[in-house]
C-alpha cells in the first residue's frame, strides 16, 4: 500500500484549508423540514473543523432516506443494500485502517434487517463513528412501523396502531459487551448535536450516536411533544462529557451530571422514556479495537509470502529421494 | 485362498501362541482400494492419511478420501458411524476414488456393516476385523458380532479377524489410543511398504509431544507389521515409479487455502458452514505469518459485506463458504456485481437444497452460482477439476477479479474437499500476487465509472485515492455513480457489465479433448468429476471404443472452440452429480424432462441435443459407474 509517511501528512494538510463546500455533493433530496438535513449540516461541519481529507473518508450506509446521506458528501462513499451497513464498513476499516470510515443507518436499517451486525458491530469496536438516523419510520419504503415506532404508531402497516412497544436502542447497545460510546442527539438542538458528532468522531472505537430525526413526511407531529417543551429534554453535562453554552442552558434547563464512565447510570438514563437524555451516555477509551487486535504487523509483500507458503508446501512435500537427503 | 485356509488361519491368528503362516512372496498389483474405518474418535482417519503419505513417498499413485460420519460423536458402534479413510494406491498416476474397496481394516463389525450395506465393497474384499467384540462382556454385543461375522463370511468376504486389542494392550494400557498406528503397521507389511517411513509419519505427527508418545506409537507400529508377517497368508506390492520431482499431498480445503496464500489476498471473511470449514481452519493457523487475516463474520451476509468493504478499499478479497451459506450472499454478490468490486467467492458444495447432506458431496450450485442474485448479475465462474487446480484456481480468480472488476464464483465440492492428490509442488511467482493498492491522485475528469464502449471495463477508483470521491451505489448509475434512473442509462449500463464476461470469454482458450477429436461419443463434465469421467473413457479406448471427454474449467463464460469439438462426434453427453429427471420415469418425457445442470448450459447455448446423465448419492461417482453409462449411450446409437 502506498501510505505517506505521518509528516508528509501533516505537512499536506497544514497547507489544505477545507471549506465546507469541499464537502458538499449534489442537493440533498430530502423533503423539507426532514432532520437528515440537520445531520448533514453537522457533519460537514465537523468535516470541515476536523480538516478530514476528503479522499481519506468513507461514508458507508445501507439503505432508506437517511442512507441516501454519502451521496451529499464529497467523500468516498459506499451506498449498499439494506441493513449491511455496518459489516461493508467493518471491512473497509479493517482493510484501511488509514481511512476515516462513517456510518450513515436508518432504525430499519439498524435495528431492524441489520440487527445482528448492529450487535455485532458493538461487539467488534471498530474505530467506526455510527449515526442512527432515528425517525421511527421507514421513510424511503413510504410509512410502515419500524422496531423504533411508539407503540400505537399508525402506518401503512398497521393502520390500527403498531402493536409492540418500541425497541430502545440505548438500552439494546448499551447491553452489548465492549461497547464504548453511546450518546444520544436530536435534530432539532443543531449545536448540541454537532457537539455529540464532534465527541463521537474523536472516540476511538465504535461511537454509536442515536438521533432523534424529524420526519415530517410521515410522522409529522411524532417529537413535538419534546420540541415544544424543552422541560422534556434533558441535557446529560459533565466536564468528562460535554459541557453546555449558558445561552443554550437558558432554554433546555433541565440538566444533569452525569459522568459518562457510569455504566449503571448510564443503563438507567438510557430507560427513561417520557424525557430524552440527550448526551453522551457512555464513553470508555480503553476498549480494543478489533482492527488494532487483528491487524497484522506484517506487510503482505511478495517475500514473505514467497517464504510462508514454501514453509507450507515443506510440512506436505514429499521429496524425491535424492532431494530428500540434500533438504534435510 | 479358500473359505477353509481362512478360517483355519484365523484360529491361528487368535491363538496366542502364534504359527508363522511363513512369508510369502508379494503378489505384485497395479492398485487396490483400502479402507480403514472406526468409530470416531479411534484413529481410522491418521491411520488413512498416513497409508497415503507413505504410499506417495514410495512413488505411488494416491487418491484418499475421508468418510466421515453426518454426526459429530455418533454413537459408539453404529453403523452410520463410520470414520475413517479410503486410498487408492496404484502403480500410476491416480486422479480419482475408483470403483468398490479391495481391502478394509473396521474396528468392530458395525461400522463395517454399514459400508456393506452402501454396496462399497468389492464382492471378494478382504476384511480385516478387530476380534475383542467375540468375547465381550455384554452377551448382546457378542451376538452382534457373531451374526455380522457370519453374514459377511456367506456374502463371500474374505475375514480375517486380528486381536488388534489383545495385542495392542500388551504395549499400552489405552488401545482405543493407538491401534490406528498397529493397523499402519500392519497396512505397510501387507503392502510392502517401507516401515521407516511410517516412522517419519509418526516424528511429524507427534514429534512435537513426549518422547513415550512416539515410542509408544513405533512401537505399536512395528508389532503391527511383525504379526501380519507371522500371521496373513498374503502379501501385496504395488510398483511404484519414484518422482524425480517434489510433491505436495494435501486435500482440496487446503489447497484452497495455499491458493489464498499465494494469490496475496490479505482478507479471508467467513462464517463456519460445512464442508468448507477445514479451509478457513487452516487458514487462521497460517494466514497471519504473511500478513493476511481471517475474519469470522456474524453470518454469511456479513462475511460477504465484509469481504465487500475491503475489495472496495483495498486488494480483492475472498469469503469462503457452502451451498445455505452462497444462497445467503446473493444479495450480496448482486452489490458487488453492480458496483463492479473485485470479489472471489468460493462455494465448497455439498447435498442441497436447504440444509441437505452437509457432509455429502454434490454439484448442484451451478445454477446459483451463475444466475444467481436477482436481476442480471453477470459474474464469473469456475471449477477446479483436481486438489492441483484448487491451488491454481484461486490464484485465477483474483487476477480476474481484479482485472475485470467482477465477482468470481470458484465452485468446488465435498469430494475435492477431503481428498488427497499428490500434484507437483508450486513454485511461487511473483505475479500470483495483487499488485499494491492504487494511491496515485485520478486525474481531473476521470470519472468513477468510464466504461470501455467494446470491453465494458472501467478503472476502478479506491479511497485514498485524491479527487477520486464518488459514492458507490448499488443503485443504477451513470458514469459519475451518480443515481440515474434514466432508461439508456440503465440499459447501458447493463449492457457494460454483461460485455465483461465477453471479453473475458476472449481471452480464454478452448478446452482440450482427453481422447481423439472424432468419435462416437464425447462426455462432457465439470468439477471434481474430472479423474473418474477421463478413467472411464481411457478404459473404454483400451476396449476399443471410440469415445472422448472434455472437461469445463470456467462455466460462465464458457470458453470458445466448444460447439467445434462437439461437432466431431456422433453423440454428446454431460455426466455430473446434480439432479436430472430419469427419462425412464412414468410422466417423464422431452416436454417436461428437467436436464441437469451443465446440459441445460450447453443444449441452450449451441443447440445441440446433448443428453445428460446425472448421479447424486453424496459421494464422487465411480469411474465403474461412468463406464456403464457410456456403454448403455453406445448401445441406444446402434
Ligand atoms: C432486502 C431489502 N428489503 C427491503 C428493502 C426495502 N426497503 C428499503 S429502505 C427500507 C426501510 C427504510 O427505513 P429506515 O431504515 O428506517 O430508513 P429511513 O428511510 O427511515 O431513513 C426498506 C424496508 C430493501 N431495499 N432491501
Ligand atoms: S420521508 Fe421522512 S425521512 Fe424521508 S426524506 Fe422525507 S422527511 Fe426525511
Ligand atoms: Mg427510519
Amino acid at each position: 500500500m502506498n501510505m505517506m509517511s505521518a509528516t508528509e501528512c501533516l505537512l499536506q494538510m497544514c497547507e489544505e484549508n477545507f471549506e465546507l463546500e469541499d464537502y458538499q455533493s449534489g442537493v440533498p433530496r430530502w423533503c423539507t423540514g426532514c432532520g437528515d438535513n440537520a445531520i448533514l449540516a453537522a457533519v460537514q461541519r465537523l468535516c470541515r473543523d476536523e480538516g478530514l481529507r476528503p479522499e481519506k473518508t468513507v461514508f458507508v450506509s445501507g439503505i432508506g432516506c437517511s442512507s441516501r446521506f454519502p451521496h451529499y458528501m464529497n467523500t468516498y462513499g459506499f451506498h449498499g443494500i439494506h441493513g449491511r451497513a455496518l459489516p461493508v464498513a467493518e471491512g473497509v476499516k479493517m482493510a484501511r485502517p488509514d481511512l476515516t470510515v462513517f456510518v450513515n443507518t436508518g432504525d430499519g436499517d439498524c435495528c431492524s434487517i441489520g440487527a445482528a451486525h448492529w450487535i455485532h458491530a458493538i461487539r467488534y469496536n471498530m474505530n467506526l463513528t455510527v449515526f442512527l438516523h432515528d425517525n421511527q419510520i421507514y421513510g424511503l419504503t413510504k410509512k410502515q412501523a419500524s422496531p423504533t415506532s411508539p407503540i400505537g404508531t399508525k402506518s401503512n402497516t398497521t393502520p390500527r396502531g403498531s402493536y409492540l412497544e418500541a425497541l430502545n436502542p440505548l438500552t439494546v447497545t448499551l447491553g452489548v459487551q465492549n461497547v464504548s460510546f453511546v450518546a444520544q442527539a436530536v435534530d432539532w438542538i443543531p449545536e448540541v448535536l454537532f457537539d455529540i458528532v464532534k465527541a463521537a468522531y474523536h472516540h476511538k472505537g465504535l461511537s454509536f450516536v442515536r438521533i432523534l430525526q424529524r420526519c415530517p413526511e410521515w410522522l409529522p407531529k411524532s417529537l413535538d411533544p419534546w420540541m415544544n417543551d424543552p422541560n422534556k429534554v434533558q441535557l446529560l453535562n459533565h466536564e468528562n462529557g460535554l459541557q453546555f453554552s449558558a445561552g443554550l442552558s437558558k432554554v433546555y434547563k433541565n440538566q444533569l451530571q452525569h459522568d459518562p464512565s457510569n455504566m449503571d447510570r448510564a443503563r438507567e438514563i438510557a430507560s427513561s422514556t417520557d424525557l430524552v437524555p440527550v448526551g453522551i451516555l457512555y464513553r470508555n477509551p480503553d476498549v480494543p479495537c478489533y482492527e488494532d487486535l487483528r491487524h497484522s504487523d506484517k506487510l503482505r509483500t511478495a517475500e514473505l509470502t514467497s517464504a510462508g507458503l514454501n514453509a507450507e508446501l515443506d510440512k506436505y512435500t514429499v521429496w524425491p529421494q535424492e532431494m530428500k537427503e540434500k533438504v534435510a | 485362498m479358500n473359505e477353509m485356509t481362512i478360517q483355519t488361519s484365523l484360529k491361528k491368528a487368535g491363538s496366542k501362541g502364534r504359527v508363522p503362516a511363513g512369508k510369502k512372496p508379494a503378489v505384485k498389483l497395479k492398485e487396490h482400494i483400502v479402507e480403514i474405518i472406526s468409530d470416531s474418535g479411534e484413529g481410522a482417519q491418521k491411520c488413512g492419511q498416513s497409508l497415503g503419505a507413505i504410499a506417495a513417498q514410495m512413488g505411488n499413485g494416491i487418491w484418499t478420501t475421508e468418510i466421515i460420519p453426518a454426526e459429530i460423536r455418533p454413537p459408539a458402534r453404529s453403523v452410520a458411524g463410520a470414520s475413517g479413510n479410503r486410498i487408492r494406491i496404484g502403480s500410476g498416476y491416480i486422479t480419482n476414488g475408483g470403483d468398490e474397496t479391495d481391502l478394509v481394516v473396521a474396528f468392530n463389525e458395525q461400522v463395517l456393516l454399514g459400508r456393506v450395506r452402501a454396496k462399497e465393497l468389492k464382492p471378494n474384499c478382504i476384511i480385516l476385523l478387530e476380534s475383542m467384540w467375540r468375547t465381550h462382556t455384554d452377551p448382546k454385543i457378542v451376538a452382534s458380532y457373531i451374526e455380522t461375522y457370519d453374514r459377511v463370511v456367506a456374502a463371500g468376504y474374505k475375514v480375517y479377524e486380528i486381536p488388534m486389542e489383545h495385542e495392542c494392550r500388551t504395549i499400552v494400557a489405552d488401545a482405543r489410543r493407538g491401534k490406528n498406528m498397529y493397523a499402519l503397521g500392519m497396512l505397510c507389511y501387507i503392502y510392502s511398504l517401507e516401515l521407516k517411513l511410517a516412522v517419519d509419519q509418526i516424528l511429524l505427527a507427534f514429534g512435537k509431544k513426549d518422547k513415550s508418545v512416539v515410542d509408544a506409537n513405533i512401537k505399536l507400529l512395528e508389532a503391527g507389521h511383525k504379526w501380519a508377517e507371522a500371521n496373513l497368508d498374503f502379501c501385496y506390492s504395488i510398483p511404484a515409479t519414484r518422482s524425480t520431482e517434489p510433491q505436495v499431498v494435501v486435500n482440496g480445503n487446503t489447497a484452497l487455502a495455499l491458493g489464498v496464500l499465494a494469490s496475496g489476498m490479505e482478507i479471508c471473511a467467513m462464517y463456519p458452514i460445512t464442508p468448507a470449514t477445514s479451509a478457513s481452519h487452516y487458514l487462521s493457523e497460517v494466514f497471519e505469518k504473511v500478513g493476511g487475516m481471517v475474519h469470522q463474520a456474524e453470518d454469511e451476509i456479513a462475511a460477504c459485506a465484509f469481504a465487500i468493504g475491503a475489495s472496495y478499499a483495498s486488494k480483492c478479497t475472498i469469503t469462503i463458504t457452502s451451498g445455505p451459506g452462497f444462497s445467503l450472499k446473493q444479495e450480496a454478490i448482486g452489490l458487488a456485481v453492480m458496483g463492479e468490486i473485485p470479489l472471489v467467492v468460493v462455494n465448497v458444495m455439498r447435498g442441497g437444497p436447504s440444509t441437505g447432506q452437509p457432509t455429502k458431496m454434490e454439484q448442484g450450485d451451478l445454477m446459483t452460482a451463475i444466475f444467481g442474485s436477482h436481476g442480471d448479475a453477470p459474474k464469473v465462474v469456475m471449477a477446479p477439476g483436481t486438489i492441483e487446480e484448487c491451488f491454481y484456481s484461486i490464484i485465477t480468480a483474483r487476477r480476474i477479479a481484479e482485472t475485470f472488476n467482477m465477482v468470481v464464483v470458484v465452485l468446488t465440492d465435498a469430494g475435492l474437499a477431503t481428498s488427497q492428490q499428490p500434484f507437483a509442488r508450486p513454485k511461487f511467482s511473483d505475479t500470483w500476487m495483487a499488485p499494491p493498492v492504487d494511491q496515485s491522485p485520478i486525474p481531473a475528469g476521470a470519472k468513477p465509472y468510464d466504461w470501455d464502449e467494446t470491453t465494458g471495463l472501467a478503472r476502478r477508483f479506491i479511497p485514498g485515492q485524491p479527487g477520486g470521491m464518488h459514492t458507490l451505489t448499488g443503485l443504477a448509475h451513470d458514469r459519475d455513480s451518480h443515481v440515474a434512473y434514466d432508461a439508456e442509462i440503465n440499459e447501458q449500463t447493463l449492457r457494460f457489465r454483461s460485455l465483461k464476461l465477453a471479453a473475458l470469454q476472449k481471452t480464454l482458450k478452448a478446452p482440450s479433448v482427453f481422447g481423439d477429436s472424432k468419435g462416437d461419443l464425447l462426455v462432457i463434465g465439470w468439477g471434481s468429476t474430472k479423474g473418474a469421467i477421463e478413467e472411464a473413457v481411457e478404459t473404454m479406448r483400451a476396449e476399443g471404443k471410440k469415445v472422448s471427454s472434455m472437461h469445463l474449467q470456467f462455466l460462465q463464460p464458457l470458453p470458445p472452440g466448444i460447439k467445434e469439438i462437439m461437432q466431431g462426434f456422433k453423440k454428446v453427453m454431460t455426466i455430473e452429480s446434480n439432479w436430472s429427471d430419469r427419462p425412464e420415469d412414468k410422466i417423464i418425457d422431452e416436454t417436461n424432462r428437467r436436464y441437469s445442470s451443465v446440459a441445460i448450459l450447453l443444449r441452450s447455448r449451441y443447440l445441440v441435443d446433448i443428453d445428460c446423465w446425472s448421479e447424486v448419492k453424496g459421494q464422487p461417482i465411480k469411474p465403474g459407474t461412468i463406464r456403464r453409462v457410456m456403454m448403455d449411450q453406445l448401445k441406444k446409437q446402434k
